[in-house]
């Protein structure tokens, strides 16, 4: 007979077909590469920088604007300080100041989308009118507010990003917490009797973690492009810690001369950015077929 | 000699870096004017044969072994235009779900006038926009529409499902084909819906001379339709032969379960 | 009898039709005036097409919907108005799309320990279920799309067993799967309900299944029940217009099922609508 009742189902796991197919996708591994190789220079920062003191206030004047050479990759700049670990470190400051944001705006955003959209009517209509305020309000100018009345730091700046940054988050839960709601497990779930704590969070929130994650790493992408533009602006960390965005702000001073001292911090800003990029472009690739089965 | 005739067939399938084969040598035959049967359950191969013969495979499926012949003709070894001259006009296609099968921002009107458009340029016809409107109302009232002229002014989301059931049959009705392909007509209707536009079939069929090959996972619906019956399982055919005869004396296990296992209206005890 | 496992009163739900701006423009009467009694272990057909008002009903019954006129009553209690979770306890759905009843992010085991743990229930009891419904104990770790359909579906049965109710409505349990793997799931029910002294309510258009799967059925037509009785008789000597019209219409493969069906007249060469059946026999009375 027809043995369809007890057949062992495909060998591979739900894993191996995602890495497989995720491995496939030139540009979507380039991204991983990219991120992973910056995630990991940021944490080993102190230990493989070439010139770990010159993360500090030193000046050496008799090494100014050296241009990139074997001792000292991306050149030195105007006080004599080493390029390459100045960058590396920004690189630290960009991926944490990203992480502050995104750790605050991604989960606050999609709690608060789930429960506008499993819900509806007032909850979500406060909610929602909520965020279309806040998504009124173009986010450097808030930064720029918040710099006028706080102490004009990056944490100050980058907080004041992530009261604004949940929203995206908040709208995208939304509108895909509706579809799921749909769903005929979700009312099977209602019929079992399960909790609504369970509903949303065991049922729903598996489900929506997929958009979420490729947004995410879109936005960090983002989110690392609006430090570095805050930074450039002068609202940044107080020198002299390293950041990319001073960096390129100084830099830009010696221009076009001494033009490494800008453009490659300006380099890494891109190549970061666009590593979360194509990680986020990936990682939708690879959930846009899942669902489609 | 038959319309068309498929031999030996096998298709294989890629995926995750490993290749199986789906179809392990088919054969099938649809002489002209008759209505033929291919029938399995899911995972029997049945909507990949037909895809092969409809040149509609996935990148993912190679043919690695067969011929398809169309009046003598090997569909797998001609050029393409010739190939794609045929699509579509002497062998046509009924598609299974009439909801996502029609564009909804298109009338009825504009969907059939493009596609004879397209066909009569592979055809080498010239027919100019009143022409191709005629021919669209002459279907329409082929596949007994009460109302051509509003059916075809119609968005496919104004009319109901059976309707929409029609409009995929006029569609492939426009260019005079010889072979019909029906996959599963009916499934996504009613059942009285269904019967309809199943006698509607078989009419049409019957009075225009049309060789007809019907992909169904419904036993009932081939026993109504299809003089001749191949059953599929597992990538192969394991019985064909007269559809009376097949059901009234099955010769293989598989054919014989399958025919068990369909509740009888008659209940259990008369079955 | 005794006390009906299920009892619909004037059952009424009308759903009204919004114009452009929410504006009510009219309404559609989805179920109108039904009312049937289930006997305590039977199993009951309500056989109908789209638009018949079948899942609204079964919707009604499960308390995903609320009527707007009639009464619900499972084993002679109102399930109106009475807290919601007592009667979830009682009564228990298996929906037709197997694929899309069951979370594809969760595993077999978890989907079922929601039922488990609503109702207070140990979550050692999976294993128990699933050797219920025949299916291996190591499937509990299987995500659904690891599963075939027939599987599936069985894991939706075990859930819906999970809270131990005692009247299960199946809304076309089978009609996704292949007519083998039907088989052995509508004999899978057979057994539970036999063995756990189920009442089936089993909807679906699928008139072969109910004459073999029910002993008595109703036939909906239009939010109407329109011919109702024991299986075995409606069957073989239908009334109404309707009903004739739905068994003239099942596809079936034997001589002596086809001889069972009514003949039906043909319109313009063509089988009639339901619509166009029903305005013609009144015609043909108003002549009369």
């Amino acid at each position: 007979m027809s043995d369809l009742d007890l057949r062992e189902p495909a060998a591979l796991s739900n894993a191996w077909q995602n890495w497989y197919r995720f491995s496939r996708n030139p540009t979507a591994v380039i991204g991983a590469l990219i991120v992973l190789v910056a995630v990991a220079l940021a944490v080993l920062a102190p230990w493989i920088v070439p010139y770990p003191a010159d993360a500090g206030a030193v000046v050496d004047f008799q090494h100014r604007h050296l241009p990139p050479s074997w001792e000292h990759w991306f050149g030195t700049d105007n006080t004599g300080r080493d390029n390459f670990t100045r960058s590396i470190y920004g690189l630290r400051v960009s991926l944490a100041l990203a992480g502050v944001v995104l750790v605050i705006a991604v989960p606050v955003g999609t709690v608060l989308g789930i429960l506008a959209g499993y819900f509806g009517g007032w909850t979500e209509i406060v909610i929602m009118r909520l965020t279309d305020i806040a998504l009124a309000i173009p986010p450097l100018v808030v930064a720029l507010a918040v710099a006028a009345v706080l102490e004009p730091t990056l944490l100050n700046s980058m907080l004041a990003l992530a009261s604004l940054w949940w929203t995206w988050h908040a709208r995208l839960v939304y509108s895909v917490t509706r579809q799921i709601r749909a769903q005929e497990y979700i009312e099977a779930a209602e019929t079992l009797g399960a909790s609504k704590l369970h509903i949303l969070f065991r049922e729903i929130l598996p489900n929506v973690i997929s958009p979420v994650a490729v947004k995410t790493s879109l936005d960090a992408g983002f989110v690392i492009l609006i430090g570095a533009a805050l930074s450039y602006l002068g609202l940044g960390v107080r020198p002299p810690t390293p950041d990319l965005g001073t960096m390129v702000a100084n830099g830009a001073n010696f221009l076009p001369d001494y033009w490494w001292e800008s453009m490659l911090p300006a380099t890494v800003i891109l190549v970061l950015a666009l590593g979360f990029n194509l990680l986020g472009d990936g990682l939708r690739d690879l959930f846009d077929v899942e669902d489609v089965r | 000699m038959s319309l068309l005739s498929v031999e030996d067939l096998h298709v294989a399938f890629t995926t995750y870096g490993r290749t199986t084969e789906v179809l392990g040598g088919v054969s099938l035959e649809v002489p002209a004017a008759r209505q033929v049967a291919l029938v399995g359950e899911s995972g029997s191969g049945k909507s990949v044969t037909m895809k092969a013969i409809m040149g509609l495979l996935p990148p993912a499926a190679r043919i690695t072994r067969g011929r398809i012949l169309f009046d003598g003709d090997d569909l797998l070894t001609m050029r393409e235009r010739d190939r794609l001259r045929l699509r579509g006009t002497a062998m046509s296609m009924v598609f299974q779900d009439p909801m996502s099968s029609l564009n909804p921002v298109w009338t009825v009107a504009d969907q059939l006038s493009t596609i004879l458009k397209y066909a009569d340029r592979r055809l080498g016809r010239a027919r100019d926009r009143r022409g191709r409107m005629a021919r669209v109302h002459e279907v329409l009232a082929q596949v007994r529409m009460r109302e051509p002229e509003r059916v075809a002014a119609s968005y496919p989301v104004q009319l109901s499902g059976g309707m929409r059931q029609r409009v995929l049959i006029a569609m492939a009705l426009l260019s005079e084909p010889r072979l019909l392909i029906a996959d599963e007509p009916g499934t996504a209707l009613d059942v009285t819906t269904q019967a309809q536009i199943l006698k509607l079939l078989k009419d049409l069929v019957t009075e225009r001379q049309l060789a007809l090959l019907m992909i169904t996972h419904n036993l009932g619906v081939v026993r109504e339709t299809c003089a001749y019956t191949y059953v599929m399982h597992r990538g192969a055919i394991v019985e064909e032969g007269e559809t009376a005869a097949i059901f009234a004396a099955p010769r293989e296990d598989y054919t014989r379960e399958l025919i068990a296992a369909v509740p009888r209206l008659t209940g259990r005890d008369a079955a | 009898m005794t006390v009906p496992a299920l009892e619909i009163r004037n059952l009424t739900k009308t759903f009204p039709i919004r114009s452009a701006f929410g504006a009510r423009a009219g309404a559609v009467t989805a179920v109108d005036e039904v009312s049937l009694r289930i006997a305590p272990g039977a199993v009951y057909g309500l056989a109908g097409e789209s638009g018949s008002g079948k899942s609204t009903i079964a919707r009604m019954v499960m308390g995903l919907t609320r009527p707007d006129a009639g009464d619900i009553l499972i084993d002679g209690q109102s399930i109106l108005g009475a807290r919601s979770h007592a009667h979830r306890g009682r009564v228990q759905m298996v929906f037709q799309n197997p694929g899309a009843s069951l979370n594809p992010r969760r595993t077999v085991g978890q989907s079922v320990r929601v039922a488990l743990d609503a109702h207070g229930k140990p979550a050692a009891r999976v294993g128990a279920l699933l050797d219920m419904v025949q299916l291996p104990r190591h499937f509990a770790d299987r995500y659904p799309h690891e599963l075939s359909g027939g599987q599936k579906q069985r894991v939706a049965i075990a859930r819906a067993l999970a809270v131990e109710p005692r009247l299960l409505v199946l809304d076309e349990p089978t009609s996704a799967l292949d007519v083998s793997v039907q088989a052995k799931v509508i004999e899978l029910l057979e057994d539970l309900g036999r063995e756990l002294g189920l009442t089936y309510l089993f909807i679906s258009h699928d008139l072969s299944l109910m004459r073999n799967f029910t002993a008595e059925v109703g036939v909906l037509y239009r939010g109407r029940i329109v011919e109702t009785g024991p299986t075995a008789r409606v069957f073989a000597d239908p009334q109404h217009d309707y009903t004739r019209l739905l068994l003239a219409s099942v596809p079936v493969i034997s001589d002596e099922e086809a001889a069972l069906r009514p003949d039906i007249p043909l319109i313009n060469g063509e089988l009639p609508t339901a619509e166009e059946l029903l305005a013609l026999r009144q015609a043909e009375r108003k002549s009369e």
